[in-house]
């Protein structure tokens, strides 16, 4: 169960990048995770709502988009998506390839982000 | 008030593959090869490390061992029997090492002294597939006991393997394990990946371990000579 600290990970990087900007608070999370990541997504997710609260990230959306296993075929000679995998085989020629192109992703894509007012001094 | 995107595109584990990368510097600098060992709980990483640890030792090598448990420094004991340099890494819960917890443990040893170190990795066959400690080769364990199809049900820990072990071969035919399944299953995740069949009990295979071992370990010294 390392999503735990794959979460935590994640609200570190969004809070270092956000460093010195003006107050603002996040929005929306993109991610890109591969099938071949080794992490669950819906663990990520649960773990994503725990971790955030208190934080910049608190009642942010979470989109994972996920990442199918595309292999190098030698024989093809091209890149293969593989709708199952394992195995790793090539789904037109059946060779087999450890030539993964895709899928071990485990990526922060973007961030949205709403700046906060300021609120303006009164005049007197 | 309309949303800003603000782009990133960084990997989730950019801090520790910037240790990770670090440290293998410095393993570079001191001319050491790194072994990290990942299995299930009871494979029998431990066994075969004490068995290789005093082999290397008898024929003049320097080897050294961090091994990652949750609790307890029972293996460090064990390891240490063996006479070379062993520390124990407690994760406390946590279930992988990372590079940050490797390089903690490296203080106040001389690298340069040693040649070779092993990394027994926290028995977990998910979790520490993510995470580069900086090593030179990762191997893999596969017990006998442990079922054929182990690698289908675990594809990344397998996939990101450079070698595997197949462990406890002295029980195969107790336990009726089917080599040419298991074969074919690994390849299935890992095409063409060098697999050893060992017994450190009976010490079967263990001379075709340590020659594997010695063949990286010249590749490395090649690769890395400046």
């Amino acid at each position: 169960m390392h999503e735990l600290s794959i979460a935590q990970a994640l609200v570190q990087q969004v809070s270092e990048a956000l460093e010195g900007s003006v107050p603002c608070r996040v929005t929306w999370v993109r991610l890109r995770i591969g099938a071949f990541s080794g992490v669950a997504t819906e663990a990520l997710a649960f773990c994503f709502e725990v971790v955030t609260r208190d934080t910049l990230l608190e009642g942010s959306t979470l989109e994972i988009e996920s990442i199918p296993v595309a292999i190098r075929c030698e024989r093809c000679q091209r890149e293969v998506e593989l709708p199952e995998a394992p195995p790793l085989r090539c789904p037109i020629c059946d060779t087999p390839s450890a030539a993964i192109v895709r899928g071990k992703e485990l990526e922060v894509e973007s961030i949205e982000v709403e700046d906060q007012k300021i609120p303006r001094m009164e005049q007197h | 008030m309309t949303p800003r995107i603000v782009e990133l595109r960084q990997g989730l584990l950019k801090k520790n593959d910037q240790i990770a990368a670090s440290l293998r510097l410095r393993f570079r600098d001191a001319g050491l090869f790194v072994v990290n060992l990942v299995s299930s709980p009871g494979t029998g990483k431990t066994l075969l490390l004490e068995r290789t640890l005093s082999a290397l030792k008898a024929r003049g090598g320097r080897p050294a061992a961090l091994v990652g448990d949750l609790e307890t420094d029972r293996d460090a004991q064990r390891l240490a029997r063996s006479g070379v340099p062993v520390r124990q890494i407690q994760t406390h819960g946590i279930c992988h090492l990372d590079a940050d917890m490797v390089a903690r443990h490296l203080d106040a040893w001389n690298l340069s002294s040693l040649d070779v170190l092993f990394i027994e990795n926290v028995g977990n066959l998910v979790c520490t597939s993510s995470y580069d400690l900086g090593e030179s080769c990762r191997v893999a364990l596969l017990s006998v006991t442990e079922g054929e199809d182990k690698p289908l049900k675990y594809p990344g820990i397998y996939n990101s393997a450079d070698a595997v072990v197949l462990t406890k071969i002295d029980l195969a035919e107790i336990c009726e394990f089917d080599r040419d399944a298991a074969h074919t299953h690994l390849f299935d995740v890992r095409p063409g990946v060098r697999l050893i069949e060992t017994s450190a009990k009976t010490g079967e295979g263990m001379e075709d371990w340590l020659a594997f071992l010695d063949d990286r370990h010249q590749a490395h010294r090649s690769a890395t000579a400046p």
